[in-house]
């Protein structure tokens, strides 16, 4: 049980590791957008993607909520702070990635990817993962929850 | 129960603290390799580009007082010229707005934005009824005010173009008939002691050049071309470019048309259900639209199609190569050409009008060792970029522009060599389009090459999104009330005449065209 609690710990810190530093390094270049992705997308949310890409404010908008929320879910993940929301936040916003431009038979994609998928991709089993961290108590530990919870009783 | 955590409590709640250290420490690392290892930044200090956005004309703001415009030939141009200016009918605008605010769009909100060139239409010539009709309601809307400017100007209704060009209270003239009409309305509007925006080609026959030419230069009035490329900020960045020699001798310039719908091979005579276009002889001064053009019956598919037929034009020299010739004159100065030889055929659209649908023509400029090369087909819709290939480097230039080194290139050999550049990628792109649009990017990835490139309708400078043809009339407006030369002045439009005359003659009477600087006339060879 022990091992089992302690690569919990390790996946959260792993997958907070990975969200905290895509943040960063959009805080650090100021120019990035996600109009290249967004302009990508297919499926069901096409007509938002584009409605976001035609229009000014609320690109800027979803520009600035990517960076400070995947920023955020990094932190909450990697220091143990309101584990469980960030866990469910994070997988929310793996599941719109997936969305935008999911891996689905006919659906081509000029964004560059680095594999094959099919269905299943990297943003759907890191969404699996972290909604296995947000129910399984066994990943709470090593974290600033830990105070909290003794501060409430 | 103590409220004060154990030590052995507080180590695990801190456990994350280290992880978050590392990944700081990481991070800071990646970012100082990355200041160091900018490629970016070093191709564009190699190159002298750092002071490139530089070369983008600024849009000015200098109020003035009211031109009063004319406009003759109230066709799909001249309602899209209306549109630059600020003037829609007042119906379409607002269903317009409401179908862009359902959607999000904001083209039409953005072109509000743009200002008011504080004109106002007050004069519509066309041999049409219906047009002339849906002239004078687009003139009485400006989009600016809400329609509060134009209400102020009664617009009035000029059955012939002569009665216009007598009027005094008309300041100003666009010109956007059939081509055939262009030279004798441009003549007779500077004579007239008016100022003309005409659309190209700025002539239909080669004898019209030289009596255009000294009635404009005669005149004092400025003359603009309609070419709106010019005005986009990508080409004004390619020119300084080009200008600092980065490409090497240049040795060829491509430049192509594609389309691949009967509207765009100007079959245009049927509307959407098939049915012949509205317009008869008793609605249409037919004689008037002839003009000098060669006695015929009233046709509708002349009257709608004329680009098809030599008769009113050149096809699709005057209506597409013209673009791209002045496209690449502005940034070449490449002028006149010593020889030309055009072929081609009409192979699918036969029985229509005298067009080609497939042509290649090549433009040699023997004092300049470079050749123009101009390629269109009007059967398929498969893009070809405009290509400048130099000794040292290739650019690609439309919305967007992009540069890559040549392998064998002596100029770029240490840059090559040490592995800052890559022939097979480019060195510089710039890109037309958002957040984008206004950085020179230095590409060393193939990260953005996939970010599509934009048409040459808007452009940006200092963040702001521009209609390119609101530029190009707004430049002429500024000359008018502040004097200067436009872009698209008369010594640019008789070199694009004299380019698209030898050209045209070389397909229609199946020879090599010459030029003769010191006659100043094409000599059939």
């Amino acid at each position: 049980m022990k091992w089992q609690s302690g690569l919990f710990v390790a996946l959260r810190f792993l997958i907070g590791w990975h969200f905290l530093y895509e943040g960063i390094s959009k805080l650090v270049h100021p120019e990035w957008s996600s109009v290249a992705f967004l302009a990508e997308s297919q499926g069901i949310f096409t007509g938002i993607a584009h409605w976001i890409t035609s229009n000014q404010n609320v690109l800027h908008v979803v520009d600035a909520l990517n960076t400070w929320g995947l920023t955020a879910i990094g932190l909450g993940l990697i220091l143990g702070l309101f584990t469980r929301g960030a866990a469910i936040a994070g997988t929310i916003l793996l599941v719109l990635y997936y969305l935008f431009l999911p891996p689905f038979i006919g659906m081509e994609t000029a964004a560059p990817q680095e594999g094959n998928y099919l269905i299943v991709n990297k943003n759907l089993i890191e969404a699996v993962m972290l909604l296995l961290i947000a129910v399984s108590p066994a990943a709470w530990n090593y974290g600033l929850d830990v105070l909290l919870k003794t501060k409430k009783k | 129960m103590s409220t004060i955590p154990g030590r052995r409590k507080v180590l695990k709640a801190m456990a994350g603290v280290p992880v978050l250290g590392l990944l700081g420490w990481e991070a800071l690392r990646g970012i100082k390799y990355d200041a160091r290892h900018d490629v970016r930044e070093e191709i564009i200090q190699e190159l002298g580009l750092d002071d490139l956005l530089a070369s983008v004309r600024k849009v000015s703001n200098i109020p003035g007082d009211l031109i009063r415009i004319g406009i003759v030939g109230f066709g799909i141009r001249g309602t899209q010229l209306s549109r630059a200016l600020g003037f829609m009918e007042k119906s379409k605008f607002e269903k317009e707005l409401a179908e862009q605010k359902a959607s999000g769009e904001e083209s039409l909100k953005s072109q509000i934005k743009q200002g008011n060139l504080n004109v106002a239409v007050t004069g519509i010539c066309d041999v049409y009824d219906l047009r002339a009709e849906t002239g004078i309601a687009t003139a009485r809307h400006d989009i600016f005010t809400g329609g509060d400017v134009a209400k102020k100007h009664p617009v009035k209704r000029y059955g012939k173009y002569h009665d216009m060009l007598a009027d005094p209270t008309i300041d100003a003239v666009i010109v956007s008939a059939p081509d055939h009409h262009h030279a004798q309305m441009s003549m007779d509007a500077v004579k007239a002691g008016k100022h003309v925006y005409c659309e190209k080609a700025p002539v239909h026959r080669e004898d019209e050049i030289q009596p255009l030419y000294e009635a404009v230069k005669n005149s004092g009035m400025v003359y603009q071309l309609g070419h709106q490329i010019p005005q986009n900020a990508v080409f004004q960045q390619a020119k300084e470019i080009i200008n600092r020699g980065l490409l090497g001798n240049i040795s060829q310039v491509e430049t192509t048309s594609n389309r691949n719908t009967p509207t765009g091979a100007w079959i245009r005579h049927l509307d959407n259900s098939g049915e012949p276009k509205p317009g008869d002889e008793n609605s249409i001064d037919w004689k008037q639209w002839l003009g000098k053009a060669p006695e015929v019956p009233f046709s509708t598919r002349r009257y709608y199609s004329w680009a098809r037929y030599f008769d009113y034009d050149t096809g699709i020299f005057g209506q597409l190569f013209s673009h791209e010739f002045d496209a690449v004159n502005q940034l070449l100065n490449l002028g006149i050409p010593e020889l030309v030889s055009a072929t081609g055929g009409q192979y699918y659209y036969t029985d229509f009008g005298d067009i080609p649908d497939v042509l290649h023509t090549s433009f040699e400029y023997k004092d300049k060792g470079t050749t123009l090369t101009y390629s269109a087909n009007l059967t398929s819709a498969r893009a070809r970029p405009r290509i400048i290939y130099g000794k040292d480097a290739s650019m690609t230039i439309g919305g967007s522009l992009s540069m890559t080194p040549d392998g064998s290139s002596e100029k770029y050999k240490d840059l090559i060599k040490n592995g800052l550049v890559d022939p097979s990628k480019p060195m510089i792109e710039i890109l037309e389009g958002s957040e984008l649009t206004e950085a020179v990017d230095a590409v060393s990835g193939a990260s953005t090459s996939y970010y599509a490139s934009r048409g040459l309708t808007t452009t940006s400078i200092n963040g702001k999104v521009w209609d390119v043809t609101h530029l190009h009339l707004k430049e002429w407006l500024d000359c008018i009330r502040h004097g200067g030369v436009p872009s698209a002045n008369i010594d640019m439009a008789i070199q694009e005449a004299m380019v698209i005359a030898m050209a045209d003659i070389s397909y229609r009477e199946q020879c090599r065209t010459s030029w003769d600087p010191e006659k100043r006339m094409i000599i059939r060879v």
